[in-house]
């Protein structure tokens, strides 16, 4: 069966409620903090105060002496077991409690063990370090400076604060065309640093059992079996012996995908203390230390004719990864996929440089549902589009579409390499200009603006790359990037899926039951999926990147075929013929030109494991297994729009109205498709308006804390408006893209292009987010700020 | 010190520290882990229990506070095996994804609609806004409360009266 | 901040059974009055307030009241933000009440969060202090020596600090009905629950023809732009007298504005509350204008 067959209406595709709502609606999911062993004590993380200081001394006596202490662990007590530096997911090293240095606000420097969580915090007041602060890195943009202070001189030999130099495209050829151009644009763009904050923090709860020398750790991640090897590699412990559990999770996008200091250090308290440890991080901890997202410093240029046809954009980026380089990221692209930066468009040429550089911040650089910096890519090439739209006197539609690729450009080999599989653009930006009645807000816009009203209209489209990867390309850590599914079918033809992919919310329970279900012709319901224990499901690289579905899902569909296939061969022993004659309809085997002959997938299944003689190429099951190493990326595409209304004097935004119309493809189950993008679209009104992380110049943290780090509530977000379209993925089994992180790349350059778009009057062509109303304020008076620093 | 404090129809007595927090106390001392906590500051919500029959964020309020009160917690919210409407709500308009801040959701909507047994959309955002949700865009959320709005059963009624 | 102590330390913990008991209690060594708590706990999770004694007064239900007494409200310290919020009598006679609880943290904190516990947390950016301030309440203080009532101008002295002293507890505040007034409070915040970037207040008493208004007095009170004890007194004087009309009102914001000394942080750099502190009282001198005449 090819994909194309089942792009109909597949009969278990559609909405369903799902199945892991029961318990959650109940309050009986178990998240990590909700796991209580016996005998469990409880670890609390000491941190710097200090962005950059010299550890001079720590003395932990005060500590030890505290009557429900156990145990006070140092970077010299694990320095000891060779475990103060793990490897983070760059291939470079981040300290799991510090030795010689701390390098940004927040790092771990000791970790206590207690009888009760209130004793262990209790405790960390009695450990006193001695720092000598350093003058501290905070601008990415002196970071590189013949006089900033060297963050990294653990590493022998190093001088600067460099990590490293990418490049992309055609630099000659691009010039070549900008030389040639028209009419070109340039503008400074930052996409500040933000964190993903899942509601839930980051914890863990490590048990080391010293008889069997197992290692069960309970974990807040998306990458169980990563994690699995990565301890094994770290620790040094036998990787049958390790059991990485990833229960409930309360969100993740992204964030949950490294192994951080905590989840060493819980396991090492384990083993130092022979009990279970529990570590959970308070908001603050989850804020500072953990990943954060973006930092890109970005200036892009775009060539263009005077009639609106897009030619060429070009580059560069300063990255700020922070104080150790842990982007999570294929080994490969050092800037993840920001090679995607041309956007839809079919360009004559594309370059682009990036420079990673180190800062006194914390470590991280690919999360909150960025598809690896496809977020960054998507917002300076819709922000550019707008700024040449600007200039040419255009409008920012019609400008794109103008542009955008045709369905007969596809499969489309972009000016950057990426292999483009499917799309009707022009289509989907048309359904979102219908859905949003663009001609009419345009006329309204013009009423209003000559009643000095300030209205905005904000446009963007993106494509995205996802589902990583092709193993031979994309790798974390060595790890190629595909995932495995395990289906076994009971006897009575019920089903038990066990994949390598977690859900954090997404509804894997749920979805991937419809996949089998539809390839197997059984209720979903009759489908349970195993995943999040490494001990009882198959190796794969786990939930990110918008990978479950064109990865996972295609493991699953494959798995299932698979099954199906034996099934016909039992079939045809059932039924005395060829598995030649046997055709499937959906939910039988039947014989062909005999309809009513045919057998179901659980009356194959009760046969299989009966007296009935199995013919070859069968044993007496119909179980299968597989691992999916994807042919391709899958390109979900969005088209967006945004209204806005803004109060000059106060600079307040007020968000009316936000269309999205995504295309991922086939939809498996589209209410929670269109939950994905919901959430997608909050995160994109949060980066917009108010989400980010700033430094002062000592490098303190000015996003530490909900009060600080403002997320999105129900009052400023409006009713969405949602819209789709649907190109099937040529190269995928059931023909989807995969959707998790389409809105939030989508949704931040449509706000910000309609609130610049309200400010015109004003001639502003572009302010860095977050448009705060300070920033709004101070754009209108042409003084906008830098949101990345303190605000003075 | 020793509280004793009635959570879902059921008493419980304990010996507890005073800065023990409540959501703590329900969670650690009761092993009712249905509430969470999420973010320490009283901003996000996902520790939203009643405390005699009013809607608090109890990482905020004291163990020993709640001594000889009534708490509600989502563990309470289900009637004689019977899932409110509001729980209802949120499976049948998946107003849920990782459920983490679903248990505070449905406490404040139940008690939204004990008051105002009909909200509009902009009431039931007002309502919900000290409560953040990470995944649904709170879309479906609202769209949860309407669809219980729309099913009152028994159960709800009692419910009120018994933590009133 | 430090990450890593969201905790408080060890207290001691006393439950007041009487206004008098209270009071004993609060004469201890390093005891703090709990009412809400949604100041006082945040404060000592971070371990920023660490008290020795806690004195649990929500048993004090006579504390808890609002009621129309003469030409005053009256509303007890331990009232919760939700009550003041539904209250109609407060609602008719002083909407900036309403206005201002309407965007007071969100509807859960102000279940519980008490009007008196607001007023001594004397955040340099909470609401109330400037809404109280521009309606010229008083507060009244018990202590064991007695009764002691303080203008609202005079109880906050400085950033998280009041004239309340050890064993004294402040147990209601007085706000004087004035006949045609009106009152408005607006706020601009980056999100829904967030604390002011910057907020007005303004209370008018208009005398005068219908057609021509004149201000017999005025109350402007100012959050979160660091004006002396929330009150913007020159521009108070400012309009005295003056028409009640949009030159008058835009002249007493930039006479507010210019007596502020807001500090720069994350919600704005200093030009932008200094300007809102014109724009936002002009907008509440205008609403309260409106409202008194039964325009709004």
């Amino acid at each position: 069966m090819t994909a194309t067959e089942q792009h109909g209406a597949p009969a278990a595709f559609g909405p369903m409620r799902r199945k892991e709502d029961a318990r959650f609606v109940r309050g009986r999911g178990s998240y990590v903090d909700d796991i209580v062993l016996p005998g469990m004590l409880h670890g609390a993380v000491l941190r710097s105060p200090h962005a950059h200081a010299r550890i001079t001394s720590i003395d932990t006596a005060a500590a030890e002496a505290h009557p429900k202490v156990k145990a006070v662990i140092t970077g010299q007590t694990l320095a000891g077991l060779n475990l103060a530096w793990m490897p983070t997911l760059s291939n470079d090293t981040q300290a799991v409690l510090a030795t010689d240095k701390v390098r940004f606000q927040g790092q771990e420097v000791a970790f206590v063990v207690a009888e009760d969580r209130y004793s262990a915090r209790d405790a960390l007041e009695l450990i006193e370090v001695d720092y000598e602060a350093l003058p501290a890195v905070v601008d990415a943009r002196r970071a590189l400076d013949a006089d900033a202070p060297v963050i990294r001189d653990d590493v022998d030999g190093r001088t600067d604060n460099h990590i490293f130099d990418w490049e992309t495209g055609a630099a000659a050829r691009t010039e070549e065309v900008f030389r040639d151009a028209e009419v070109t644009v340039a503008e400074d763009i930052l996409y500040p640093r933000v964190h993903p904050a899942p509601l839930e923090t980051c914890g863990a709860v490590a048990d080391f059992d010293k008889v069997t020398g197992k290692l069960t750790v309970w974990e807040t991640t998306q990458a169980p079996h990563a994690h699995r090897t990565l301890y094994a590699i770290v620790a040094g412990l036998p990787e049958h012996k390790i059991r990485v559990i990833s229960p409930d999770i309360g969100g993740g996008f992204g964030g949950k995908v490294g192994i951080y200091p905590g989840y060493v250090c819980a396991v090492v308290g384990s083993i130092v203390t022979g009990k279970p440890v529990k570590w959970v991080e308070d908001r603050s901890e989850n804020l500072m230390s953990t990943a954060f997202a973006r930092d890109f410093h970005m200036r892009g240029e775009v060539a263009a004719s005077r009639d609106g046809r897009i030619r060429a954009v070009r580059v560069s980026v300063l990255a700020d990864h922070g104080a150790f380089n842990g982007t999570a990221q294929p080994t490969k692209y050092p800037a993840g996929f920001f090679g995607v930066f041309t956007g839809s468009y079919d360009l004559e040429a594309a370059d682009c440089k990036v420079t990673g550089v180190y800062t006194n911040k914390a470590p991280g650089g690919v999360a909150y549902a960025c598809s690896f910096r496809i977020t960054e890519a998507v917002y300076l090439v819709e922000r550019m589009v707008d700024v040449l739209a600007y200039r040419l006197g255009m409008d920012p539609a019609e400008l794109r579409m103008r542009n955008l690729l045709r369905p007969d450009q596809f499969p489309y080999s972009s000016q950057t390499g990426w292999v483009y599989d499917s799309g009707d653009y022009q289509r989907q930006l048309a359904l979102a200009m219908e859905l949003a009645g663009y001609q009419e807000l345009r006329a309204e816009q013009r009423e209003r603006r000559e009643r000095g009203e300030l209205m905005g209209i904000g446009v963007s489209f993106f494509t995205e790359a996802v589902g990583a990867g092709p193993r031979k390309h994309m790798d974390i850590l060595g790890l190629g990037m595909a995932d495995g599914a395990d289906l076994q079918m009971h006897p009575t033809g019920k089903a038990v899926l066990r994949i390598s992919v977690q859900t954090q919310g997404q509804g894997h329970e749920t979805t991937f039951a419809q996949i089998v279900a539809n390839e197997l012709g059984i209720p979903a319901d009759d489908v349970e999926v195993v995943h999040g224990d490494t001990d009882s499901t198959p190796f794969g690289l786990g939930t990110y990147g918008s990978r479950s579905t064109p990865v996972s899902g295609a493991a699953t569909a494959v798995v299932a075929r698979k099954v199906r296939e034996r099934a016909r061969i039992v079939a045809s022993a059932m039924l005395e013929v060829s598995p030649d004659d046997l055709e499937w309809d959906g939910a039988r085997w039947f014989v062909r030109g005999d309809p009513d002959q045919g057998k179901t997938i659980p009356e194959i299944a009760f046969a299989a494991h009966s007296s009935l003689e199995l013919p070859d190429g069968v044993e007496g099951h119909l179980d299968a297994q597989t691992v999916y190493n994807p042919p391709s990326l899958t390109y979900p595409s969005g088209a967006y729009i945004c209204v806005v209304e803004v109060d000059p004097g106060t600079g307040g935004v007020k968000l009316r109205r936000l269309v999205a119309v995504d295309d991922c493809g086939v939809r498996i189950n589209p209410m929670i498709v269109e939950g994905q993008v919901h959430g997608g679209l909050a995160d994109g009104v949060g980066m917009a308006l108010m989400q980010v992380i700033a430094f002062d110049s000592d490098g303190n943290c000015l996003g530490g804390s909900f009060m600080d780090y403002l997320l999105p509530t129900a009052m400023e977000c409006p009713s969405w408006e949602l819209g789709e379209t649907v190109t099937p993925s040529p190269h995928h089994p059931i023909g989807a893209k995969g959707v998790g992180e389409s809105a939030t790349v989508g949704s931040p350059p449509a706000v910000v292009n309609a609130v610049i778009d309200a400010l015109r009057p004003y001639g502003v062509r572009h302010a860095d987010m977050p448009l705060t109303p300070a920033q709004i304020w101070r754009t209108i008076q042409g003084r906008p700020f830098r949101t990345d620093l303190a605000i003075t | 010190m020793q509280v004793t404090v009635t959570v879902n129809d059921t008493e419980y007595t304990r010996e507890v520290e005073p800065r023990l927090l409540l959501i703590h106390f329900l969670r650690d001392e009761l092993g009712l882990t249905g509430s969470h906590w999420g973010c320490d500051t009283s901003n996000c919500g996902a520790c939203v229990v009643w405390l005699d029959g009013t809607p608090v964020k109890s990482c905020t309020v004291l163990a020993v506070m709640a001594d000889g009160r009534a708490v509600r917690t989502v563990e309470g919210l289900e009637r004689g095996g019977q899932l409110d409407p509001v729980q209802q709500g949120f499976m049948e308009c998946h107003g849920l994804q990782c459920g983490f801040c679903t248990p505070g959701m449905m406490m404040t909507a139940r008690w939204l609609l004990d008051r105002n047994p009909d909200p509009t959309e902009a009431e039931i955002r007002e309502a919900i806004s000290g409560q953040i949700c990470r995944c649904t865009g709170y879309e479906n959320i609202v769209r949860s409360v309407r669809w219980a709005a729309g099913h009152s059963a028994p159960e709800a009624t009692e419910a009120t009266e018994v933590t009133a | 901040m430090m990450p890593g102590m969201q905790v408080p330390s060890h207290v001691e913990y006393e439950r007041a059974t009487s206004l008098e008991h209270a009071l004993t209690l609060l004469a201890g060594p390093d005891a703090r009055a709990l009412a809400g708590g949604h100041s006082l706990i945040p404060m000592m999770k971070l371990r920023l307030a660490a008290p020795e004694l806690l004195v649990d007064i929500n048993g004090l239900t006579e504390l808890s009241f609002i009621r129309l007494d003469g030409d005053e409200l009256r509303i007890g310290a331990l009232t919760r933000h939700a009550d003041l919020l539904g209250s109609a009598v407060a609602g008719e006679y002083f909407p900036i009440l309403t206005d201002a609880e309407r965007v007071i943290a969100d509807p859960v904190v102000r279940n519980w969060g008490t009007i008196g516990g607001s007023l001594c947390q004397a955040d340099p950016s909470e609401d109330l202090p400037a809404a109280f301030a521009a309606l010229r309440a008083t507060v009244v203080i018990r202590g064991a020596g007695g009764v002691r009532t303080v203008p609202v101008r005079e109880f906050h002295v400085g950033p998280y600090e009041t004239v309340v002293g050890p064993g004294e507890l402040l147990t209601e505040v007085r706000v004087p009905v004035l006949p045609r007034s009106s009152s408005a409070h607006l706020k601009v915040h980056r999100r829904a629950g967030d604390w002011p970037v910057a907020a007005a207040g303004a209370v008018l008493r208009l005398g005068g023809p219908a057609a021509a208004p004149v201000v017999e007095a005025a109350g402007i009170g100012l959050t979160a732009v660091g004006a002396p004890h929330f009150v913007a007194a020159e521009a108070e004087e400012f309009l005295r007298g003056r028409p009640a009309d949009e030159e008058s009102f835009a002249a007493a914001g930039a006479i507010a504005a210019d007596h502020c000394r807001p500090v720069a942080d994350q919600r704005g750099p200093e030009d932008y509350k200094r300007h809102l502190a014109a724009e936002l009282t002009a907008r509440a001198l205008r609403q309260a204008a409106a409202r008194a005449l039964g325009e709004a």
